[in-house]
């Protein structure tokens, strides 16, 4: 099973005086789905291109199943903010893609990346074009993309960020499916309270200047959720918002720590 | 309820809106139809009266008919056939190899930092010059053969086709590049599946404008140095006062380059029919 774990990792950009993050220790086993969350700036996105490969830290260490992270690679799937798709490739063939560039043969590849486009809903969809698919339904063809390449975590950027809130809704309810069906480790990065409150079994709060770890939570309404309850009772049972007020207070709590050190 | 409707009616607005569309845009192709059949009435017009000397415009049934002498029997020795056919080797030669050539040289410079120190100042360089001005240099250096004129007309396509690729190539969405490394793509699987496609609207623009560039520097160049071609007939013709060849000729050539820009046109909408719809 996969484990993937960060030691006092430190982020720094080229230039910069500050660090982007400091200190970050972290780790993601199976089972999990890690949210983290933080206003603008916090280094999320740091965070997770750290975790994907796409930069390097300028200290520490990142480690899945004990072997050492060195740039992008096939075993950390990535679901991004924006599509990515390929316009010049159909839903299929999108899907299909990361097996396409391991070399699985095609009628191999064609029939996962329709399991998996079962797995998000989608099996209709395979011989379309990329234009022709919704907001949501590009996210899930990412999922379904990210998926079909079998990492051993998937890493998720605001998937959701730029839907709007009743697809948004649907769309965490099918990751919550998506995750206890192939128990993959998951770790998402949002700026939406409340999805994190709901998705997350640990929740780590980000602050900026320079990004580090504020508070930790366990979590288990994602797992509720999994069991059968119904996605509306849990958000509006009392437990639910009285940790969801929680957080709020602790991300205005630091805005306003931020504002008074500027205009000091 | 009320808030179900909204949508429906903006729909029923937007199908209403929409015949009106291809109406003026046909209306559009009358105008254009109207000006060229108005052309060519004064064109008629104007030498049925006999205003004009025959030597100097001769009526379009003369030209037409002069047509029909050049594709039975030909004009120098060769029907328009082969002059039309020699002038389009050439270019196709040329395009072939300039394509060939200059995409990968196009990608490297957009992908590779010392690639595009080394070549980007060596096209920036030759591509102002007007191949005429160094086409007597070809000549010196290959001779007045076919290899001189198919290699002044590689290098006039050259130069937009490898510009054009470097700029689409450089253009790449970032995010895709990252989605394709993230699903484990080696650097030449990056180069095939994502920056190839990615920059293959930019090509495809660099090869429409480098083939107008091409065609016009053929028809000048077989106009200094031939014995067949488009340019070749024309610029005969000329020097002994045969003008309706002349004016067919220039016809011909206006045609081909017309056709050639339509056809790379409609493969354009063939091959990257998700250019325009990135949303």
């Amino acid at each position: 099973m996969a484990l993937l774990q960060l030691e006092r990792i430190s982020a720094q950009y080229p230039g910069a005086a500050e660090p982007v993050l400091a200190d970050i220790n972290l780790s993601l086993g199976p089972q999990q789905l890690l949210v983290a969350l933080g206003p603008s700036g916090s280094g999320k996105t740091s965070l997770l291109n750290l975790i994907a490969g796409f930069v390097a830290p300028s200290s520490g260490r990142i480690t899945l199943d004990g072997v050492p992270v060195q740039g992008p690679g096939a075993e950390r799937g990535v679901v991004f903010q924006d599509d990515a798709l390929l316009p010049w490739q159909d839903v299929l063939a999108n899907v299909a893609f990361g097996l396409e560039l391991a070399g699985v043969p095609r009628a191999k590849r064609e029939s996962k990346a329709r399991e998996m486009l079962a797995l998000v809903d989608l099996a209709d969809f395979a011989s379309r074009r990329i234009w022709q698919l919704s907001g949501g339904q590009k996210q899930r063809v990412g999922l379904a993309r990210a998926l079909a390449a079998d990492p051993r975590v998937l890493l998720m950027d605001e998937p959701f960020g730029a839907l709007d809130a009743f697809t948004r809704e649907q769309m965490q309810e099918l990751l919550l499916q998506v995750w206890q069906r192939t128990a993959k480790p998951v770790f998402l990065i949002t700026h939406d309270i409340e999805e994190a409150v709901f998705l997350a079994t640990e929740l780590v709060l980000l602050a900026p200047n320079p990004g580090q770890i504020v508070e930790r939570l366990q979590l288990d309404f994602g797992q509720r959720y999994s069991a059968g309850e119904p996605a509306r009772s849990i958000k509006s049972d009392p437990r639910f918002i009285e940790t969801r007020e929680h957080v709020l207070a602790r991300v205005f709590s630091q805005r306003s720590a931020a504002t008074r050190q500027e205009s000091a | 309820m009320s808030s179900l409707d909204v949508p429906v009616a903006a729909k029923r607005a937007a199908s209403q809106t929409t015949p009106s569309k291809p109406r003026r845009s046909l209306s559009t192709r009358w105008i254009s139809a109207l000006t060229l059949a108005t052309l060519l009435l004064v064109w008629w017009a104007v030498t049925a009266a006999e205003w004009i000397e025959p030597l100097f415009l001769p009526s379009p049934e003369a030209v037409l008919s002069k047509a029909w002498l050049l594709l039975t029997q030909g004009y120098m020795e060769s029907t328009l056939w082969q002059h039309l056919g020699a002038s389009l080797q050439r270019i196709g030669l040329a395009l072939a190899a300039a394509i060939v050539t200059a995409i990968p040289i196009g990608i490297a410079i957009g992908h590779n930092r010392i690639a595009r120190g080394i070549l980007d100042p060596l096209i920036e360089f030759y591509r102002p010059i007007p191949p005429l001005a160094y086409l007597p240099l070809i000549v010196i250096w290959c001779g007045i053969g076919e290899l001189s004129k198919v290699l002044l007309i590689y290098l006039a396509i050259f130069a937009p086709i490898a510009i054009a690729t470097a700029t689409g190539v450089r253009t790449v969405d970032p995010t895709k590049l990252r989605a394709a490394q993230s699903l484990g793509a080696t650097r030449w699987q990056l180069i095939r599946h994502v920056i190839l496609p990615s920059a293959l609207p930019d090509i495809l623009t660099g090869v429409r404008i480098g083939l107008g560039v091409g065609w016009s520097t053929l028809v000048a160049a077989e106009l200094i140095a031939a014995t067949s071609g488009l340019g070749f007939m024309v610029q005969s013709a000329a020097q002994f006062l045969v003008t309706d060849v002349v004016v067919l000729g220039i016809l011909v050539i206006a045609l081909i380059a017309f056709a050639l820009e339509m056809g790379l046109r409609a493969l354009q909408r063939k091959l990257v029919p998700w250019h325009g719809q990135s949303h």
